[in-house]
């Protein structure tokens, strides 16, 4: 187990190498990675057993990415994991490398493709499934976005959750309040996702998505009532980390100029410092 | 040829919001996709004609096809990649069969995505939405031509796919050339009879790069543009056939079930020739830009001019 601190720590390291690989590749979708990046290391550090040099033990946790666009922040965490060596990360956004810009199977650790929103949680329901049919024990984690809610595959997927009691299923989202085209409630208003959520059948937690200490707490208790499958509401910051991406629509794929760069690493080098 | 500083789907949105200016019953949906189809003015200007409906192709095109029946010509503008394959079945049952005034509007069609993945592209469209009755397909390949497909778009009551690509292109026609483009009807761009190529989408001007290379050493080719997928033009595959003896065709497409394979079906049921399809192999494509990806799979008027010539050299010894 990690510290909080210790946590922070690798959170912040992380945040910049999220942005030195989206500089190098002169694209990616930064924000919200940033929003996500503190929920992947509670559960990649503190939470999930997973074993890098065996990425496909049976008995593994399982980590579905169904926000795949937050892709640079899984690349900088899978390495980071041990996954495989942090330096291959300069790879992403050249020709012909494993590094896409949303996950495929050809990065060790990625369980499966994503990058079309609204497909991961069916996954994680099929996959919750196998593993209470095979009587396993390990625990399936999905992370999706708030934006991607509004896919209708996700509602039937929720559905299908209650309806096999799949306790074993964790799903997360990443409530940064913020799509591409703006706020959520502006493009399609979500209005209570834990209404919504507890109407189909599931057991609900909100949190601090950026607060280790909540999201080790809410990750490390399920299932929090036998026989009904939970979720967590992350409430995030898109951009989380660097000022003036954060809580900014535009973020969630404008390209970094060399001053951005410059600025966003000076002001995580900051943050380095003071988590030390 | 100059290259233009907008991208099709830039004069695609400005013809579109010209054209609503006028007429009221012209509608967009956009599934949070107004950016890429680079629609906020037409939002701005036509609120009351603009529907968003959040990240729900199904959705956009369900509720496209209710609002078509209520009388309005609507515009569903989003990914190609997602339009042609997580809502199909809407696409194929309540736009298609039900014949609704509903155009699709594929953006960022084919490679145009680049490294964001196969998630992310569109190699699979053209032979989906061809197998549906009644659907209209067009590719155009500059904005010049957008902007022409458009207005025929906007003239036309009934079902449709246009697929455009992400990135500004050189353009292949004219606002002086004043060629008009007639569904169904292929435009010559370049004479020639020793052998044929039929490209549509991004791949015409390569295509006619590759012409004009060929011309320099005396191998005179015929070049179509095939922007109107469906209808074909199945007379001016005939000709090229019965003239020119040898087709190549050029897309930014699966090998498999698009317009190489509609020119074949074409060719094989009438005036049997040798064909050449270019297209992307029977692969998930390699990570890249979509620049890479062309250079990769050789859609290059260099690349596409080598395969001409040793074509041309089989055709010669028979
Ligand atoms: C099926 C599908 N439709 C559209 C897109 C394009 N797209 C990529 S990210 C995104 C917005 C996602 O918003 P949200 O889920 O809130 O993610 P976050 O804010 O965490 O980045 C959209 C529309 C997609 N990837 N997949
Ligand atoms: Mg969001």
């Amino acid at each position: 187990m990690y510290s909080v601190e210790q946590l922070k720590y690798i959170s912040t390291d992380i945040r910049k190498k999220i942005i030195e690989i989206a500089h190098s590749a002169k694209g990616g979708h930064i924000g919200g990675s940033l929003s996500s990046v503190d929920i992947l290391v509670a559960l990649y550090f503190n939470i999930m057993k997973h074993d890098p040099s065996d990425p496909s033990r049976l008995d593994r946790d399982r980590f579905i990415m169904s926000k795949g666009h937050s892709v640079e922040g899984l690349y900088c965490v899978l390495a980071k994991a041990g996954y495989f060596p942090e330096a291959m990360l300069s790879e992403y956004g050249k020709f012909n490398t494993i590094f896409y810009g949303h996950p495929t199977l050809k990065v060790p650790g990625v369980e499966m493709p994503t990058g079309s929103l609204g497909h991961g949680l069916s996954i994680a329901v099929g996959m919750a499934l196998g593993a209470k049919r095979d009587k396993a024990t390990n625990r399936i984690f999905v992370l999706m976005g708030d934006g991607e809610q509004a896919e209708g595959s996700i509602w039937e997927a929720a559905m299908a959750a209650s309806h096999y009691k799949l306790d074993n299923l964790v799903a997360i989202i990443d409530n940064n309040n913020l799509q591409i085209s703006g706020h959520i409630d502006s493009v399609m208003r979500l209005s209570s996702l834990r209404q919504k959520y507890e109407a189909f059948g599931w057991n609900v937690v909100e949190i601090d998505g950026h607060d280790f200490h909540q999201l080790t707490e809410a990750l490390n208790t399920t299932p929090w009532k036998a026989g009904m499958p939970n979720l967590i509401i992350a409430h995030t910051i898109k951009g989380r980390g660097v000022s003036f991406m954060e809580n900014s629509a535009s973020w969630h794929h404008k390209v970094l100029t060399e001053e951005d760069f410059e600025r966003a690493m000076d002001e995580l080098n900051h943050s380095e410092k003071e988590a030390i | 040829m100059t290259p233009s500083k907008i991208s099709c789907r830039q004069s695609f949105s400005r013809a579109l919001c010209n054209i609503a200016q006028k007429n009221k019953n012209i509608y967009v949906i956009t599934s949070d996709s107004k950016g890429s189809a680079t629609l906020e003015n037409f939002e701005k200007a036509y609120p009351d004609q603009f529907v968003e409906v959040g990240i729900a192709e199904q959705d956009a095109i369900g509720i496209g096809a209710g609002l078509a029946k209520t009388g309005k010509r609507v515009f569903v503008c989003g990914p190609a990649s997602f339009y042609s394959s997580r809502c199909l079945d809407q696409v194929k049952v309540d736009v298609a069969y039900a014949h609704s005034d509903v155009k699709i509007i594929g953006i960022s069609g084919g490679v145009s995505y680049g490294a964001l993945g196969s998630t992310h592209h569109s190699l699979h469209d053209i032979a989906v939405m061809r197998t549906l009755p009644g659907l209209a397909i067009y590719l155009p390949c500059d904005n010049y031509q957008t902007t022409a497909i458009t207005e025929l778009l906007a003239n036309y009551s009934g079902p449709a796919y246009m697929r455009m690509g992400r990135n500004p292109v050189a353009d292949v026609y004219t606002e002086a050339s004043g060629v008009v483009f007639m569904p169904g009807k292929a435009n010559k761009l370049h004479e020639g009879n020793d052998c044929t190529i039929i490209a549509a989408g991004e791949m015409v001007q390569p295509s006619l790069g590759a012409a004009m290379l060929l011309e320099k050493e005396g191998i005179r080719v015929r070049v179509l543009d095939f922007w109107s997928i469906k209808p074909l033009d199945a007379d001016a595959i005939v000709s090229a056939a019965r003239e020119t003896g040898l087709i190549i065709t050029v897309e930014e497409h699966s090998i498999f079930g698009g317009l190489g394979a509609a020119v074949s079906e074409v060719v094989v049921q009438t005036v049997p020739v040798p064909m050449k399809i270019l297209g992307l192999p029977d692969e998930w494509a390699p990570s890249g830009s979509s620049r890479e990806l062309f250079e990769y799979y050789g859609f290059t008027a260099e690349k596409i001019s080598d395969q001409i010539r040793s074509l041309m050299k089989c055709k010669q010894r028979k």
